[in-house]
């Protein structure tokens, strides 16, 4: 293209590889999706909980202030997303682990294992905060 | 003349000159995460709304300490290995990409040592 640009010829079309809005989705391919988005949201989740450290390192007041944030509406929401995420991207990591020993590349088991990793990942995140919500905690 | 047959080339560390090295730093530090989750969400349930003195008594015992430690290294590992491949993906400007790869780096190093000092802080000085 390069070439043709210089020597002052029309700049051809070409193909472009198809991307993502071609394929019909499928449950693999949303998890694969879902699993790229919950490591980028826990990347940054990181800064509440170094937040949270710091704070409990800093002293009662400065932990009582991060503990009212994560107490609110808005700090809860945040957490139970967080806990999504976090065991989401577990249970995708655990599917990787299994692809990467080169089982399960089945079509049937990469269905089966996608759908695990969804269920999973609801199922624990509920169960845990019924534990949270019921249990000691609060 | 290249006398060099290309498997030649591709032997060793290959064309990207770090092998496998990205791959299993991934694979390794998923594991290490994997072991450690159950720990720390224990930890989460236990100090998570917990008064002040409960939650820093929890902190500063040196089994969690070391093991929170662990957790926040092979954490920020592997978070920097993940966001190194995204920004890979979509950003394709050379000049962007470098300072992104470098903030990306920043970030883990900050967050990374910022947790584990506070880690530590809450457990030096507290008798075994």
């Amino acid at each position: 293209m390069a070439e043709a640009k210089a020597r002052g010829l029309p700049r051809t079309e070409r193909p472009l590889s198809p991307h993502l809005q071609i394929y019909t989705m499928t449950i693999s391919m949303l998890m694969s999706i879902v699993h790229r988005i919950t490591g980028a949201a826990l990347y940054f989740g990181t800064l509440l909980l170094a937040w949270w450290l710091l704070a409990a390192a800093m002293g009662p007041e400065q932990f009582a202030t991060a503990n009212w944030f994560f107490g609110s509406i808005i700090g809860r929401l945040i957490l139970f997303g967080y806990t999504w995420a976090l065991i989401h991207h577990a249970l995708g990591g655990i599917r990787h682990l299994i692809w990467d020993t080169g089982r399960g590349f089945d079509l049937k088991t990469v269905d089966t294992l996608s759908w695990s990793t969804i269920i999973g990942s609801v199922t624990l995140t509920i169960l845990l905060w019924a534990v949270i919500l019921l249990g000691g905690g609060q | 003349m290249a006398m060099r047959t290309p498997l030649k080339n591709v032997r060793r560390l290959g064309s990207a000159k770090d092998g496998t090295e990205h791959f299993w730093r991934q694979r390794l530090t998923s594991v290490a995460l994997l072991l450690l989750l159950p720990f720390v969400i224990w930890i989460a349930l236990k100090t998570g709304g917990a008064d002040y003195e409960t939650a820093v008594a929890t902190l500063g015992n040196p089994i969690v300490s070391i093991l929170l430690a662990l957790f926040i290294l092979a954490g920020v590992v592997h978070m920097r290995l993940g966001m190194q491949v995204i920004i890979e993906d979509y950003v394709h400007t050379e000049g962007t990409k470098i300072a992104l790869l470098m903030l990306n780096t920043f970030f883990a190093a900050i967050i990374g040592l910022a947790s584990i000092y506070a880690v530590l802080k809450l457990s030096f000085g507290v008798a075994f």
